[in-house]
């Protein structure tokens, strides 16, 4: 194809999205446009199943039994959640090994907020309130955006995931209104996640790189500030609900904007845990590699098994 | 791990309920069509979502091509005369 | 209970259980409730971790599956023992290791994937043939419990018998380590058929099953699917037991002080 040719096929492209058509798989698509989605639909996806690993750490430990199995079913979700995304991804013409293998080799990102650890119970309600709750900003534009196959999946992954940030919430609302060792558990989890989820909606707009490009594309709606705000805005009053505090001193309503000035995020702290040196970015990844390497040996059985039986059942229809 | 065969992608049909059609819902990998079934059933059917599930590898659909849209779905654009609106009725007539 | 002539009655309304009855049943409930409490905890703690998304979903939805049976038992158990501070909660978390009744197969652990699907394999196959017994009891809260659980159970018991076939019957290595994992967790399956004081209690009132018809038909169960696998049958003639009468083997300490960590360190609190 001439350049003049590829020109008119991305034109003809970006007017199929500005009228708000679907792309689907097998249709043209500008490379870019190919390899954006696969970053993005990756990264979404690493970080549901990097996400399951600092609750999981809580599955055996629940403190009741109708606990355990909620989060038992809200991690095992994101899972799920996970598996529709590499299935999303796939379409776009790449393999879940080949992003397996981009995420253990740390090649690719997933979110920085699941690099922290949970170190108590109260944790588990703070992840489902913040941490789902940020993502359900970033995550309900998606179920519109341009690609089909992703569109689809945020699609039954918002559906599911209404449950998450209840629970959550749920667990806060019983320790905020239980003994003072329960409500500063509770509180003590507030001031450890506020800002890691703060952090969670990416860069401020300044330094987001990839903003523009992606408005177009229905990948992102609005910006990186304008989510977090409303993630503050909407936060705000749950905290007060709940009788904790926010920690941040210069938290303070402006009648003037109509909503919640708030302190500098610290911004060295987000881009340290990125680059791989947050608290338990290691932990994590072992995890991951150290579960797809144990699991290599019955994959491979499994493989063998479908092949043998396959070849079996060629040798009776011939005979 | 490299030197083997991965697991193949199957794409899933459910259907909701009896009455319905079967309707994609997603894929998943699984080593044989037994597996792609229960792993179907574990993962898309976790709430009740059907009672009937098909499998089938992604290798063996043949899809059409999006390039030859014009030729495959244009001509039947203007054959308005499949559809009902394209008689003329008068109101009295009912039912029809 | 096919040997008993009460089959075609009602047991007795709780209110008219004599102490001695229902401190039997209370025990025989936690019996069965607590093989799926520690195979469910031990399930748990795989999520996230299994070889393949897939897999991992798949014994997340067992685990759930057990833990659902848990806390339908218990609650009648609550109810039976006719104490209100006893809960499902503090049925699962506040006793003390010797009060549990599991059998020791199910507190083994999680040493690889073929250990784990061993493990439900030899579990689920009892568990199967024990709940069309159940279901057939006198006690309708237990029948009923039984008649929902066969479902998940028929389930988790093709799963696992599926697993065995592909690991026996596919590679050289996976032959190897499942055959390892057969042979050494055969010691654990006689247990299943053991009988103790509540069981024998139980069977004689028409509540309980008698485990001793079952044996025969699920050594056939589980050599088939083995041969099928490609795999040996152990000749083992020594076998262990124990947990039901709440001693367990040294695993057991460990899954307890994980499981029971916030009841014990925050006590009398609600979450």
């Amino acid at each position: 194809m001439s350049e003049k040719e590829v020109k008119n096929l991305e034109e003809i492209f970006e007017a199929r999205i500005a009228r708000d058509e679907k792309i689907e798989p097998k249709d043209w698509m500008p490379e870019k446009y190919r390899k954006t989605h696969i970053r993005q639909i990756s990264q979404h996806a690493h970080s549901e199943i990097v996400g399951m690993l600092p609750e999981g750490n809580w599955i055996s430990r629940a403190p009741s039994l109708r606990r355990k199995v909620a989060l038992l079913a809200k991690v095992q979700d994101e899972a799920g959640h996970g598996l529709y995304l590499y299935s999303a991804c796939e379409t776009l013409g790449i393999s879940r090994n080949e992003l397996y293998e981009q995420l253990h080799s740390g090649k690719a990102k997933y979110s920085s907020i699941f690099n922290y650890p949970t170190v108590t119970w109260a944790d588990m309600g703070a992840i489902g309130w913040l941490v789902d709750g940020a993502a359900i900003i970033n995550q309900v534009p998606l179920c519109s955006t341009s690609y089909g196959p992703y569109a689809r999946a945020m699609v039954r992954v918002c559906k599911e995931e209404s449950f998450h940030q209840r629970q959550g919430f749920e667990i806060m609302l019983k320790l905020a209104n239980g003994t003072p060792e329960q409500k500063e558990m509770a509180q003590d989890a507030l001031n450890r996640w506020w800002w890691p989820s703060l952090m969670m909606l990416g860069p401020t707009d300044a330094e987001s790189v990839h903003t523009e490009q992606s408005m177009k594309w229905k990948l992102k709606r609005k910006t990186n500030d304008e989510l977090r705000q409303q993630f503050i805005d909407q936060t705000v009053p749950q905290a007060d609900l709940l009788g904790l505090t926010i920690p941040d001193p210069d938290l303070k309503w402006n009648e003037e904007t109509g909503h919640y000035d708030f302190g500098n995020i610290n911004w060295d702290e987000f881009w340290q845990v990125v680059k791989g040196h947050g608290p338990c970015n290691k932990e994590r990844m072992n995890a991951r590699v150290g579960a797809w390497k144990r699991g290599a040996w019955v994959r491979d059985a499994a493989m063998a098994y479908a092949e043998k039986k396959e070849a079996r059942k060629k040798v009776s229809k011939a005979s | 791990m490299s030197d083997k065969k991965n697991w193949p992608l199957w794409e899933i049909f459910v259907r909701s309920k009896n009455g319905l059609e079967h309707r994609h819902f997603g894929s998943l990998h699984a080593s044989d069509a037994e597996m792609a079934l229960e792993n179907a059933r574990d993962v898309y059917t976790r709430r009740s979502e059907g009672v009937s599930i098909w499998v089938v590898e992604s290798s063996h659909i043949t899809a059409s091509n999006p390039e030859h849209n014009g030729e495959l779905f244009e001509p039947a654009a203007d054959k308005v005369y499949r559809h009902p609106t394209f008689y003329d009725l008068p109101d009295e007539v009912k039912h029809m | 209970m096919t040997n008993n002539s009460t089959t075609d009655q009602s047991s007795l309304p709780l209110g008219e259980m004599s102490e001695g009855q229902r401190g039997n049943l209370h025990n025989y409930i936690l019996g069965i409730a607590d093989n799926s409490l520690i195979l469910g905890q031990r399930l748990g703690e795989l999520c996230g971790h299994g070889p393949s998304l897939e897999t991992d979903i798949a014994g997340t939805n067992i685990s759930l599956d057990l833990f659902g049976q848990v806390r339908s038992y218990f609650q009648y158990a609550a109810q039976v023992s006719g104490d209100d501070t006893v809960t499902e909660d503090t049925l699962a978390f506040m006793r003390i290791e010797r009060e549990y009744k599991n059998v020791l197969l199910v507190e083994q652990p999680n040493t690889d994937f073929g250990y784990t699907i061993v493990r439900q394999f030899l579990f689920d196959a009892y568990h199967l043939l024990f709940l069309r017994e159940l279901e057939k009891s006198t006690d309708e809260t237990l029948s009923a419990i039984a008649k929902k659980s066969i479902k998940e159970v028929s389930y988790h018991w093709r799963f696992s018998s599926d697993w065995i076939r592909r690991l026996g019957d596919g590679t050289s290595e996976s032959h190897e380590r499942v055959q390892e994992a057969v042979t050494d967790l055969w010691m654990y399956t006689d247990e299943l058929f053991h009988q103790t004081e509540a069981d024998q209690a139980m069977i004689a009132e028409g509540i309980g099953v008698d485990t001793s018809k079952l044996k025969d038909i699920y050594y056939k169960m589980i050599s088939d699917v083995l041969e099928e696998a490609t795999l040996e049958i152990p000749v083992g003639k020594y076998f262990h037991k124990g947990g039901k009468q709440g001693i367990h083997s040294e695993h057991m300490g460990y899954i307890l002080s994980d499981m029971q960590y916030m009841q014990r360190t925050f006590p009398n609190m609600e979450w």
